[in-house]
């Protein structure tokens, strides 16, 4: 019925079609998906100090996302020896100088002498400032990651904002979802008394150690555990750091 | 399942909407659902039923994409060679799914990051192929059009439906309006019906199988309470 040769020239221009038009959306999109993601991250971030801050973060619009992040907090990138990384290596490294901008999901899994690490600094009103560390880690199906807010002494936890890729909602999802579970971190604390690193683990069937332990979630085994491993592993790349900044 | 007979008109305009069109809409909804009757697109109705807004977002983008890939492909029906329809089709499908997603991305972030695979998926729904090679190859492009958003509705009403009951058992809210369970968060709670603040959520509904009883409940509903259902053989 068709020729050869028209079955090759259809496919082709059908294919080119196609093609142009998704490269066309694509590139005319791209502003605003990039917008969108840096202000997915940005509301992250700030909902790790949303009591401090005294506002209700995921009901706030882009604009106003992207004016109180960039009036309130203070990016910093680091590596693992704790040394500041200057915005011009960043940028020659990341191609980006904000470290809210950076896939941190990939520097996670780059060696431990490449990999860099953020801090955000929070700055109250009553001119108290809350450090904004980032862990990642694996829950059951996808990663799941989170930025945990410390007081001024780097030991007691100020507030945190867990996220997951893929959690079952209802189960693993509510490590983000549920208020009453994830509240439980803020207080908690990472150091011991005589300053060994704790950190913050969760649970079964009732916590012992109030400073150092938070309950699990029933029906999410696998992400209390997921989160357990990324608060141990996560927060000790920051030791270093951690350290120098106790004592000064 | 045999496909339902549409009576032949002469058409007087190309748009015309007549009861022959208005059965292309409403079909799909009961005597031929795709889930319930046809049962394709099971796949994926056990995955995004977990919430109400994402079996929402799903089926809207559905509808969006039956409704167009049964458009183009039944514009282009007599110029696809019959040797490379399936690819063709398969582009046009794959096509649509981008563009969803691309979209669904700029407008609603959050949606799209918990979606993100199965919007994707779309392209494998058998809804789509199924459409495409028994409707939109031998109609005409207004009727496969309305045929693409009867099916597209179809899929979508049954996920709403199935989404309604796991979201509500399973975490006690709809729409994330949290409804029944035991704290005071809940506004069945608050309102001093106290009856109802011993039920915690169950935790089964949430999980795949859940959605798997729900369909087959609604299935049998369905079937046996429309005799044009009731399998002979």
């Amino acid at each position: 019925m068709f020729s050869t040769s028209y079955i090759i020239k259809f496919t082709l221009v059908m294919t080119v079609i196609v093609a142009l038009v998704l490269s066309l959306l694509v590139s005319g999109l791209k502003e605003v998906h990039t917008e969108n993601e840096s202000v997915y991250n940005k509301k992250g971030i700030l909902s790790a100090v949303s009591a401090q801050l005294g506002k209700d973060i995921n009901a706030m619009d882009n604009k106003e996302v992207q004016e109180l992040f960039s009036t309130s907090i203070d990016q910093k990138v680091i590596n693992l020896k704790g040394e500041i990384i200057s915005p011009e290596d960043l940028k020659a490294k990341t191609g980006t100088s904000e470290a809210v901008d950076i896939d941190w999901g990939k520097q996670i899994k780059k060696p431990e002498n490449e990999r860099l690490l953020p801090v955000f600094t929070y700055k109250s009103k009553d001119n108290k400032e809350y450090n904004i560390l980032y862990v990642r880690g694996k829950g059951l199906w996808d990663e799941i990651w989170g930025y945990i807010a410390f007081e001024n002494d780097w030991n007691t936890i100020a507030g945190q904002a867990f996220d997951h890729k893929g959690e079952t909602p209802g189960l693993g999802a509510e490590i983000k979802d549920n208020k009453a579970w994830y509240g439980q971190f803020t207080g908690r604390k990472i150091y011991s008394s005589d300053g060994t690193f704790k950190s913050v683990s969760v649970v079964k069937g009732g916590v012992k150690i109030p400073d150092h332990q938070v309950d699990a979630i029933s029906g999410a085994t696998i992400t209390a555990k997921g989160v357990d491993e990324m608060m141990k592993r996560g927060l000790k790349y920051y030791e270093s750091y951690i350290q120098k900044n106790k004592k000064s | 399942m045999a496909e339902v007979q549409i009576p032949v008109k002469s058409e007087s305009s190309v748009f015309s909407f007549g009861k022959a069109e208005k059965r292309l809409i409403t079909d799909p909804l009961s005597d031929n659902n795709p889930i319930t009757v046809q049962v394709l697109g099971v796949c994926s109705a056990l995955a995004v039923t977990t919430l109400v807004s994402k079996a929402l977002v799903m089926g809207i983008a559905v509808i969006f994409v039956t409704a167009f890939s049964n458009l183009f492909t039944s514009m282009l029906r007599e110029y696809i060679p019959k040797s490379v329809r399936m690819i063709v089709q398969l582009v046009i499908i794959a096509f649509l799914v981008t563009v969803v997603e691309l979209i669904l991305k700029a407008v609603n972030y959050p949606i799209w990051k918990e979606l993100s695979v199965f919007i994707g998926l779309i392209i494998t729904n058998c809804i789509l192929m199924g459409r495409l090679e028994a409707f939109a190859m031998g109609n005409k492009p207004w009727r496969s059009f309305l045929d693409g958003i009867g099916n597209g509705l179809g899929y979508g009403i049954i996920l709403v439906m199935v989404a309604v009951f796991r979201e509500l058992f399973g975490k006690g809210s709809l729409m994330d309006f949290k409804i029944i369970g035991p704290t005071s968060e809940y506004v069945l709670n608050t309102m001093e019906i106290s009856w109802l603040s011993w039920y915690a959520p169950n935790n089964l509904a949430i999980l795949s199988p859940a959605a798997m009883f729900i369909i087959a409940i609604i299935i049998w509903v369905q079937r046996s309470r429309n005799p044009k259902l009731v399998d002979i053989s």
